[in-house]
């Protein structure tokens, strides 16, 4: 019997990201998820702009690439012209609370009927490592070599927190996939966010505190703990919004 | 008892397997590399393998497929 294999969701193109990078682990759930639920054949995914831009090459459903920070927008097109397929994004910080965020507000404020899978990893990857909107106080990253301070650059973006005031989304949740329990329940997360999407209920936004082990300059293992030590303190885990309940 | 097979060109060496591993059974290689020049990870007893799918829970790049 087998217990565990790559989901076939997932093409056999060997992914590009760095060792260690929980990029890998979140693509593999979304789609044992669109295994799970039968919809791999009807889905459309919106790749971003950043590390994961190559998305397109690795999710087996059809794939768009959108101009940086504007997934959801280009979501919002797909899923108005073809209200019958599942239609996602798959974003990371730079991507979806920088330039992004436009987007991300009215497409949430709008409750469109769209699944959004937030990559959070406190930094640009892609770029080498820059300060992102979501950036740590006293993080340093490469144009905050001293540590983000919040007197010149401000403070951390929570996003969830932030969507969860507005009437539009029916779903917000934070969760994280730094070790096996919290990955099983990243899944459940995505799960009932494309779930929503099936049943007509709106805008599902699943926020994935993820680690960047090149960029923060860790140990994969190491980085994983900074998750649980700096990032959850900052990002506290849980569902923001619920319409259901 | 459970069996592993290791898709071993697939592995980055980050070893998040290893540190997920209750039993402490897998380990990078310290005599081998793949071709992209990682130690990939090895399975050191295959007897106390308990099959948990921890290790291939947390691999990012699908390397490990678990049976029972």
């Amino acid at each position: 019997m087998v217990v565990f294999e790559k989901p076939k969701a997932l093409t056999d193109t060997v992914l590009h990201y760095c060792p260690g990078c929980t990029h890998g682990i979140i693509h593999r759930l979304v789609a044992e998820v669109m295994d799970e639920l039968g919809i791999e054949g009807k889905t459309v995914g919106v790749a971003p702009v950043g590390c994961s831009v190559l998305a397109y090459n690795y999710f087996a459903c059809d794939m768009v690439e959108a101009a940086h920070g504007r997934a959801p927008a280009v979501a919002t097109g797909i899923k108005r012209s073809l209200p019958e397929n599942v239609v996602f994004t798959y974003q990371g910080d730079g991507d979806l609370a920088s330039i992004g965020m436009c987007e991300t507000v009215h497409a949430a404020a709008r409750g469109e009927n769209i699944t959004v899978i937030f990559i959070n990893n406190a930094i640009y990857g892609m770029t080498g490592g820059q300060m992102a909107p979501t950036s740590l106080i006293g993080q340093v990253t490469q144009t905050s070599p001293y540590g983000r301070s919040a007197e010149t650059q401000g403070y951390p973006i929570r996003v969830c927190e932030m969507l969860a005031t507005l009437d539009g989304p029916a779903y917000l949740e934070r969760v994280t996939v730094n070790n096996v329990k919290n990955v099983r329940n990243a899944k459940k997360a995505i799960k009932k966010a494309f779930q929503n999407q099936l049943d007509g209920k709106g805008f599902s936004l699943v926020e994935v505190l993820s680690s960047c082990p090149t960029n923060w300059g860790m140990t994969p293992q190491k980085a994983l703990e900074w998750i649980d030590e700096k990032m959850i303190p900052q990002y506290p885990l849980g569902v923001y919004k619920d319409k259901e309940v | 008892m459970a069996k592993l097979t290791f898709k071993e060109e697939l592995c980055k060496g980050c070893g998040l397997c290893v540190n997920a591993c209750p039993k402490g059974i897998l380990t990078l290689s310290r005599t081998r590399l793949n071709q992209k020049g990682h130690a990939p990870v090895e399975l050191t007893d295959p007897e106390a393998c308990v099959g948990c799918a921890f290790c291939a829970t947390m691999c990012p790049d699908c390397v490990i497929k678990v049976e029972k």
